[in-house]
This record gives C-alpha cells, structure tokens and sequence, in this order.
C-alpha cells in the first residue's frame, strides 16, 4: 500500500478517481436510460424537473452564497408562461419552454438587480417579498385561471412532428432536457466565472479589493439560476400539463431550499439526490399522513440545519474522506 | 358625508382596518427587531408563534372558559416559555454558523407548527368574539368606531411605547444595548449574556403572542394566518430597516395606513402596495428609511 502524499500515490488516486469517475457517470447514465421501464415514468419526471430546479437554486445558495427565497417565482412563473403559450398560442413544447426560461430570467434579473442592494438576510426576505407580489399577480390577472390555473395544457410536437403524448417519449424529452441543464450548472461551476463566484461566496471584501465588480457576478448567477429554474417549471407545466398557484406559492421556495439542504449545499449531485428523496417521500406519504407531509418537511428542516449541515451528498464525501466538497 | 366622493364611513373605516393591521406590523417587526439585534437570528416562525397566540386564547376560551383578559397574560406567557425552550434547545448552537441557518431552522419550525395546527383545525377560520366590556361602538361624529378595534390600536401602541421605553431609557435596555454591540465585552463585565440572550427572544415572541390575541376578534383564527402576515412584516423590516426601535413602530403604522387608502382607492392593488413600496425604496434608499447600511 502506497503511503499517502507520496507523488506516485497522488497521480495514482487522480487517475482512478477519474476512471472510477467515468464509471460512476456511465452506470447512471444507463440507469436513467433504462428506469421508466420498471418506474413509473411520471414519478421519474416529476423527480427530473424537481432536481433540475434544486440544482439551479444551489448554483445561486451553494456557489454564490445567495439564499433566495422566491425562487418559486421564477419556477411557476415560466410554468405559466410556457402553459400558456402552448395551450392558447398552440407553441411547440422547445418554443414555449424556450420562452418560459427567457421570461424567467427576465425575473431573475430583476429579482437580482433589486435583492443585491442588500446582503444577507435582508436579501432572503427581499426575494420572498417580490415572489409575493408575482403570487398575487398569478392569483389575479385574468389569463392565469385565478384558483383553477392553466389545466390542459398540451404537451405538442417537439419540432413539430415528434409527439410527447406517449409518456415514455416525453421521459427522454426531460431526460435530455436536464441532463443539458446540469451540463450548463457543471460547466459554470468549473469555469473561472464559477471560481469568482466561490471567491465571492467566501470573502467579499477580498474578491471586491481584487477588482471583481461583485455586484455583476452575483446579478449574473441571479440570471442563470432562475433561468434554469425556469426551464425546470417550464418542462414540469408540460409534464403535468398544469400550471396552478402551487408553483408560485412560497411553499414551492421552501420546497426548493429543503432539497438543497438535504442533499448537500455546494455539492453538484447533492440538490439532485435531495430532489429525489422528497419527492419520493411526498409521494409516498401524501395519501397516508395527509397534512401531516408539512410537519415532516419542518422536521427534515430541523435536524438538517441542527446535525446534518453537510446533507446527505456532502457527508458521503466526508465519509470517504474528500476535504474538498465539489465532486464531478 | 363624502370625501373625495367616498363616503366618510367607508373612508375612515379602512383607515382604521388599514391602523389595525399596522399595529400588528409594528408589534411583529418590533420583535423581529429585537430578537435580530441580539441573536442575529430573523425568526421566520414570529408568525407561526403569532398564530399560537391567538390559538391559545380560542382554545382557552373553548375548554377552559379563559376569559380575554386572562389570555391576553396568559398567550404570552405560554409563547414566552416555548420560545425559550426552541432557543435553549436549537437556536442556541446557531449562533456561531452563518445566519442563513438560523432563517432556515425557524422556517422549519414555522412549517412544523402551521401543519400540526392544519391536522387539528383544517384551513377554515373559527371566530373569537370581543371581550364584552368593549363590544358596540362609539359614533365619533364621522364616522362609527367599534369599541374593541379601538382598544386593539390602543393596546399595541402601549405596547410598543412599553418595549421602546424599556430599551432605550431603562438601565436593562442600556445592557441589552451593549450586549448587542459588544456581547463578549458585556460577558467580561459580569453579566450572564446567554440568560439575557434566551430572555430576549421569549419576550421578542411573547410580544407576537400578544399581537395574536389581540388579532383574534378582529380576523379568522386559522393555522395559516402567520405565515400570510409574516410576508408582509419582513417586506416592512425590509423597508425600515431593523436598525431602530421607534423606526419599526412608525414603519409599521404608516404603512398600515397606506394600505388602508389603498383598499379604498384601488383596491386590486391593496395586497401588493406594501411590495410596491419596498422596491421603491430598494431603488431610492437601499438601506431601508432608518436603516444603515451595512
């Protein structure tokens, strides 16, 4: 057994962690290819659109070190655009997911350009307030279907000739849809625009004192997150052909936050994984325990923020030991 | 009589609901205020113990027959107590993490509380009458004012000139004070910081139990009734700026009030003015009206 910190065991573990990586990678590749064939495939979308969103709000929480809590905002606020230029404009699914992510990150430029003014939790409270005010404006203008929302919403053709009615067909559409998404959220991470964002996260002043305009890397990654979780609301309207309150509600936030917390701020697959065990547990437990599901997400809260800050990804890692909590 | 072709009754009637919900705002953020200057802590579950407040008192009145008065002690007191039980058992390992968490953690407990309220209450409102001594009404010439909404106003400005007094002209605020500023100088000199710190946030969410009782006659007791308010209260933080007691009270009336005119005026608009102002004041002065800015 090689000692550790010697250079040949160093090159050695580099090596096989990046086979063991491309391992890791193909396995879940062919899982995901192969899983609606023995899971239900809507249960499978539901969780693709959850961890698409999860992983778009940790972009901005895990790297940036932004807590927004109206990320609910931009997830139904592209459900509802998306629903409703595919439903009353007869879109085809790629045109209104397309707008659905531009409208949303329309929001989340706005969100940014006025939450940014102000740090911390001052930040938190000023994105849950705006959410707010987008909740009251899908609760009350007229082409949002008030209590109702936009029910029926056609899935269409993709390009126009392939359609996305069968289920299976739409699972490889959201398939391939996130898969792209979680490229977009890994390349920006690694990229040198990611690095300043952890510089940021780490120690603002420094970053500021290094000549980084802060205040347009932070208004960026505002952007990119909510674009993302737009598509995830987008692609999530499509699936469930259905945009209603219950996407834009602050409860949806909340729900975004949960995920990330359990799973493992800061960690790539982490959002992802938390995405995943909610949903599944919602979906188990919605027809057993009824309301008590909100009592059971407070719980999940509680013991994450008291024992279990790394989530469920990040003490894995820990677990083997990585000092560094960025896998990929 | 009319104004601006309203008539006055109407007019000074929202005014009076639109003073009502500003009180509320007052004595809600006044806590947020306080709890924030010391632990560092934005309690998201102010309004989930603000719906216990006012759950105590239906629940008392129901089985034990507890009158107003005594509920309006005894909420407190039972908030009060459970508040110091949530800080000596969680919020007290927070402190030294960043303070996100402590948002999280008491968002948390906000959910938890809403749900269990939810299982045995379900959605739908229950109604708590007036104490009688202050049921009926005075007619003040303009207008018809219902005793007890004039007492609720009454009571949360006593109650707000009480906490301003007590921290910024009584020798306890002035400790208070300090320890927010310097808790490790003020712990070398003697004083117990950690009592003082649990002390604060049992009287921080006492002050919002307090606000639930006097909030129970005038709308709907229901488990989801804090959790719509407290949005509202953090855009008014937002907007004042944490940094001043007599900054939260005045905030919190004015933009009551502003609601109020909006329910007349516009009212399609009166859910969202208090949003509309926070941007406004995000563009014109970020660090809120009384605000410094960090």
């Amino acid at each position: 057994m090689n000692l550790p910190g010697t250079p040949t065991a160093a090159g050695r573990r580099t090596q096989t962690s990046s086979q063991h990586h491309v391992a890791v990678w193909s396995v879940a590749i062919v899982l995901a290819l192969a899983a609606p064939w023995v899971i239900y495939p809507t249960f499978l979308m539901k969780v693709l659109c959850f961890a698409l969103f999860a992983c778009a709000f940790n972009l901005l929480l895990g790297y940036a070190g932004l807590l927004s809590f109206g990320h609910a905002a931009f997830f139904g606020g592209s459900a509802y655009v998306c629903a409703g230029l595919a439903k009353y404009l007869g879109l085809t699914p790629e045109l209104a997911i397309l707008a659905g992510t531009a409208v949303a990150a329309a929001l989340g430029g706005l969100f940014g350009w006025l939450s940014i003014r102000r740090s911390g939790i001052y930040l938190t409270m000023i994105t849950l307030a705006l959410a707010q005010l987008v909740f009251f404006v899908a609760l009350q203008a007229p082409f949002t279907g008030g209590e109702d929302g936009l029910q029926g919403v056609p899935r269409g053709h993709l390009l126009g000739f392939i359609s996305l009615g069968d289920n299976h067909a739409m699972y490889y559409f959201v398939l391939a849809v996130f898969a792209l998404g979680f490229w977009l959220i890994r390349r920006t991470v690694h990229s040198p625009y990611g690095q300043v964002l952890k510089a940021i996260r780490e120690n603002e002043p420094r970053a500021i004192s290094l000549g980084y305009d802060v205040n347009r890397y932070k208004l960026l990654a505002f952007v990119l997150s909510a674009a993302l979780a737009g598509t995830a609301g987008a692609l999530k309207a499509l699936v469930f052909q259905l945009a209603s309150l219950t996407d834009v509600h602050w409860h949806m936030s909340g729900e975004v936050v949960l995920m990330t917390l359990l799973g493992g701020l800061g960690t790539l697959v982490g959002p992802a994984a938390g995405a995943l065990v909610i949903v599944a547990l919602e979906n188990e437990l919605a027809d057993k325990v009824g309301p008590w599901v909100t009592v059971i997400m407070g719980s999940i809260f509680v013991v994450c923020v008291l024992a279990f800050r790394r989530g469920l990804v990040g003490e894995l890692l820990a677990l083997r030991g990585r000092t560094d909590i960025d896998p990929s | 009589m009319t104004v601006f072709g309203i008539s006055s009754q109407a007019l000074f009637g929202q005014l009076l609901l639109g003073l009502i919900n500003g009180s509320f705002y007052a004595v809600l953020s006044l806590g947020l205020a306080v709890i924030f200057g010391l632990l560092n802590i934005i309690n998201f579950s102010h309004g989930a113990l603000y719906m216990i407040g006012a759950f105590v008192a239906l629940l008392g009145l129901e089985h034990l027959g507890m009158n107003y008065w005594t509920a309006l002690v005894v909420a407190p007191l039972v908030v009060g107590i459970l508040g110091v039980l949530i800080e000596r058992t969680m919020l007290r390992h927070l402190y030294k993490l960043d303070h996100l968490y402590g948002l999280l953690l008491t968002f948390g407990l906000a959910l938890i509380a809403e749900g269990v309220f939810r299982y045995y209450f379900g959605v739908s409102g229950s109604s708590y009458a007036p104490p009688e001594e202050l049921q009926g009404g005075v007619d003040l010439g303009f207008m018809f004012m219902p005793l007890y909404r004039g007492w609720v106003v009454l009571a949360s400005l006593a109650v707000c000139l009480a906490t301003w007094y007590v921290i910024e002209r009584t020798p306890l605020g002035a400790t208070l004070r300090a320890a927010t500023e310097r808790p490790q100088l003020v712990q070398a000199l003697g004083i117990n910081v950690p009592v003082l710190v649990t002390a604060t946030y049992g009287v921080g969410v006492a002050l919002a139990a307090f606000a639930g009782v006097l909030a129970a006659p005038v709308i709907q007791v229901n488990p989801v009734m804090g959790s719509n308010l407290i949005i509202v209260v953090f855009a008014v933080v937002v907007i004042g700026g944490m940094g001043s007691i007599a900054g939260s009270i005045v905030t919190g009336l004015s933009l009551g009030l502003v609601e109020g005119v909006t329910k007349v005026v516009y009212p399609e608009a009166s859910a969202v003015v208090i949003f509309v102002i926070m941007i406004i004041v995000l563009l014109f002065r970020p660090a809120g009206l009384f605000g410094k800015q960090a």
